[in-house]
């Protein structure tokens, strides 16, 4: 029964991932591609980590899952964030259709 | 005016042909795959040979960004994502070759990749690494 129930998670986290990939074929800007992916990736792969943890169960290999989904959920925001930083600094433009951008404000006022 | 409205029908074609190929590549990989990467005989084989058919359709599609991506921001990106989904493929292979080591690899991986990330984004700011 818990091998189904990993094999669903394993199905949901494959259809996040290529979700994922085609936000970052699909979207016009670095900072939304940056938004579409990172998110949707991290939730798959963790999701598909999950469910190789219900499908091998209690073992070495099961453990280490679980450690590696945990080192995920609090990596990846950290690069996601330094990365939109880097770009940003660098100069790299928003798309035509953005509205609003907080973050030149701050650097105005920290210059 | 013209003008507009054939740009958005081509617009529209666009999206609709890459749709389309989209979903018949799917629709190819989940009704019948290739039979490498299938490992007869071990559990779940059919299920975790169509992931595997799956996560390198994905792995193909952020390739086509890292290769064509306007700025280096873009390619960064990228190649984190990558990264990212080769820990979930080393999660697939442990299941369908029953072989544990895989997520060793996995973990590695994913410390190698967060590195590399923090480090090429400081340098597109524009920074040296010991700052």
């Amino acid at each position: 029964m818990s091998d189904i129930i990993g094999l669903v998670f394993i199905s949901i986290g494959l259809f996040f991932d290529v979700i994922g990939c085609l936000g970052l074929v699909r979207l016009p800007d670095v900072y939304n591609r940056l938004q579409a992916s990172t998110k949707c990736v991290t939730l798959g792969t963790c999701s598909i980590l999950f469910g190789t943890f219900l499908v091998v169960g209690f073992t070495a290999a099961g453990f280490k899952a679980l450690m590696c989904m945990a080192f995920l959920i609090l990596t990846s925001p950290v690069a996601a964030h330094a990365i939109a930083r880097g770009a940003h600094r660098a100069g790299v433009k928003l798309c035509k259709d953005s509205v609003v951008d907080e973050y030149a404000k701050d650097k105005e006022g920290e210059a | 005016m013209d003008k507009i409205n054939e740009a958005r029908e081509i617009k529209k074609a666009r999206w609709f042909l890459g749709a389309l190929s989209l979903a018949a590549l799917l629709a190819l990989i989940i009704i019948r795959p290739l039979p490498f990467l299938c490992f007869p005989g071990l559990p779940y084989s059919g299920f975790l040979g169509r992931a595997i058919y799956i996560f390198i359709l994905a792995c193909v599609l952020s390739l086509y960004r890292i290769a064509r991506g306007p700025t280096g921001a873009d390619r960064i990106v990228a190649i984190d994502i990558l990264g990212i989904m080769i820990v979930g493929l080393c999660a697939v292979l442990t299941i369908s070759t029953q072989r544990s080591w895989y997520m060793d690899i996995a973990i590695a991986w994913a410390l190698q990749s967060f590195i590399s990330t923090l480090a090429l984004s400081k340098y597109l700011e524009g920074r040296s690494f010991d700052e």
